[in-house]
């Protein structure tokens, strides 16, 4: 049975007031209406219970992959050009005393998956820029994402022994607005001249500029992105592109960490069962068109 | 200890929006909306203070060892004139910050959307060019296209456009949802080994 919106509009005004006034009879008394308005609501939205069931085996098959022993053998990965490239880039900017770029985009922010991957990319190469004494500038257009960025880095640096190379104001919160951002890499990448660029995060209209502007000061250009609209421009401007799960799966590549090998290898268990589910829907749909349980 | 709280907090947060997601409680969508919006502008607020004094440093010191001195300068410009016009005139209609941010900011970022034009040219002739047969399948499909969403296209041939409507609903993207489920499968299982501690990357790595 679903709430009234009166009670709806209660709790968000209680929210409100809560907000407000941070006396104890107030929190007490937006607690127990919150409680007894439970009474009469679903707890489970079924509706969502397809998503559930799907997540249930994803789940269920990377604790497998990561967690059981057998399957937890000597994974082999297949070479993925856009992150062998990554040591020929440092080695490259280290060779021309030329620093290296590293900018996760304007998309996204911390809470994304693809933003994460980045992190877990930028941590790579920034312990291998830490050994090899190689500048390493970070503008991004979150503070949150930049404050993260500095403690990766300074512990990708504290991880190689090279903590005093780390160097806070390398990585810059530049601005939010999507163009600001843009022209402020823009600028860096025409002035610092940077032997390397590694674009890899979430992408929006800046991709491009950011991309053909390295590609004029004869960059070695390393993309990745989510977006797929933003894909084909790295494609055809970058050196190297990581598509799709590509991005997601360098942790893995880059550290040869078992359990994370191990996870990567449960996306491609997954990935045939959804094509083994798409092909039983397109021969049910084909012999029946009026069926309708593959849709959700 | 540095690592073990902010993993655990990861980990409570995780597994607690993902159960509220199946929730349509009042309780759980309330408390969804507070953690996803609440909380996250509270840290935001925070951090976007960090932010702005990492830009100041950063720019100061530039200045002070005399680099890119003249941009600096216009960045910190920007940065202290905006919150001072808009404190003593406020934001609305006709004040100095309206008409700051609509005579400078917008044409300035009207410029630089502009220069996407111009990068699509010189991408698309690096591009197209027909190296292999992957890169002439990519050139025919975009002069199919291209002729097809102008007025020639329809001039030349009736089917044109037909085609090149397929080209981009069938093969096109076929492809793009492939990748999609890739970018899917591979955000569930990043999600997944960052909630469950898996991946610590995030963290500055695994403890030594």
């Amino acid at each position: 049975m679903n709430i009234s919106d009166a009670t709806e509009r209660s709790i968000k005004n209680l929210f409100v007031a809560h907000r407000c006034l941070s006396c104890d009879i107030q929190e007490m008394s937006f607690l127990i209406i919150l409680i007894l308005s439970g009474v009469e609501a679903d707890w489970f939205d079924m509706t969502r219970f397809p998503v559930l069931v799907s997540a249930v085996i994803a789940f269920a098959i990377v604790f497998y992959t990561t967690y059981h022993r057998k399957s937890r053998g000597k994974h082999k990965m297949r070479q993925i050009p856009g992150l062998k490239a990554v040591e020929e880039a440092i080695g490259r900017a280290t060779e021309m005393a030329r620093p290296i770029l590293f900018t996760p985009g304007w998309g996204g922010d911390i809470q994304r998956p693809t933003t994460i991957a980045s992190m877990n990319i930028l941590s790579h190469v920034a312990q291998t820029t830490a050994v090899y004494d190689c500048q390493l500038v970070y503008p991004t257009h979150d503070p949150v994402i930049m404050s993260v960025a500095q403690e990766v880095v300074a512990e990708s640096y504290a991880r190689a022994g090279y903590s005093e190379r780390f160097r806070e104001d390398n990585i810059q919160y530049v601005s939010s607005s999507q163009f600001g951002y843009a022209a402020a890499v823009d600028g860096l990448i025409s002035r610092l001249q940077p032997a390397s660029i590694f674009l890899l995060g979430t992408f929006e209209a800046e991709s491009l500029i950011l991309a053909e502007t390295g590609n004029s000061i004869g960059a070695i250009q390393i993309a990745g992105t989510d977006s797929t609209i933003q894909l084909s421009f790295f494609i055809v401007a970058c050196d190297y592109t990581l598509i799709g799960e590509e991005l997601f799966a360098a942790s893995g590549y880059l550290s040869k960490d078992e359990s994370i090998l191990a996870s990567v290898r449960s996306q491609d268990i997954m990935k045939v069962l959804i094509a083994a589910f798409l092909v039983a829907a397109t021969i049910w749909a084909t012999i029946d068109s009026n069926s309708t349980w593959w849709v959700f | 200890m540095r690592r073990k709280v902010p993993q655990f907090v990861c980990a409570l947060f995780g597994i607690l929006l993902f159960a509220l997601y199946f929730s349509s409680h009042p309780l759980a969508r309330a408390l969804s909306q507070l953690v996803l919006v609440e909380y996250w502008q509270i840290i935001f607020a925070f951090t976007l203070l960090v932010g702005v004094v990492s830009f100041l440093k950063v720019n100061l010191k530039s200045i002070e060892r005399g680099e890119d001195r003249p941009y600096r300068i216009v960045s910190l410009m920007g940065l202290l004139s905006m919150p001072i016009v808009a404190f003593f005139w406020g934001i609305k209609g006709g004040t100095p910050f309206m008409w700051i941010f609509e005579n400078i900011q917008v044409p300035m970022q009207s410029t630089v959307f502009a220069l996407l034009a111009f990068f699509v040219v010189s991408a698309s002739f690096r591009g197209f060019r027909a190296r292999s047969v992957s890169a002439s399948v990519l050139l025919v499909s975009a002069l199919l296209t291209l002729l097809a969403r102008s007025d020639v296209g329809g001039l030349l041939s009736e089917h044109l456009p037909v085609v090149a409507d397929w080209v981009r609903n069938n093969p096109s993207m076929s492809a793009r949802r492939a990748i999609l489920i890739g970018i899917g499968l591979g955000s569930v299982t990043t999600s997944l080994r960052v909630i469950v501690g898996i991946e610590r990357t995030w963290l500055g790595g695994k403890q030594q």
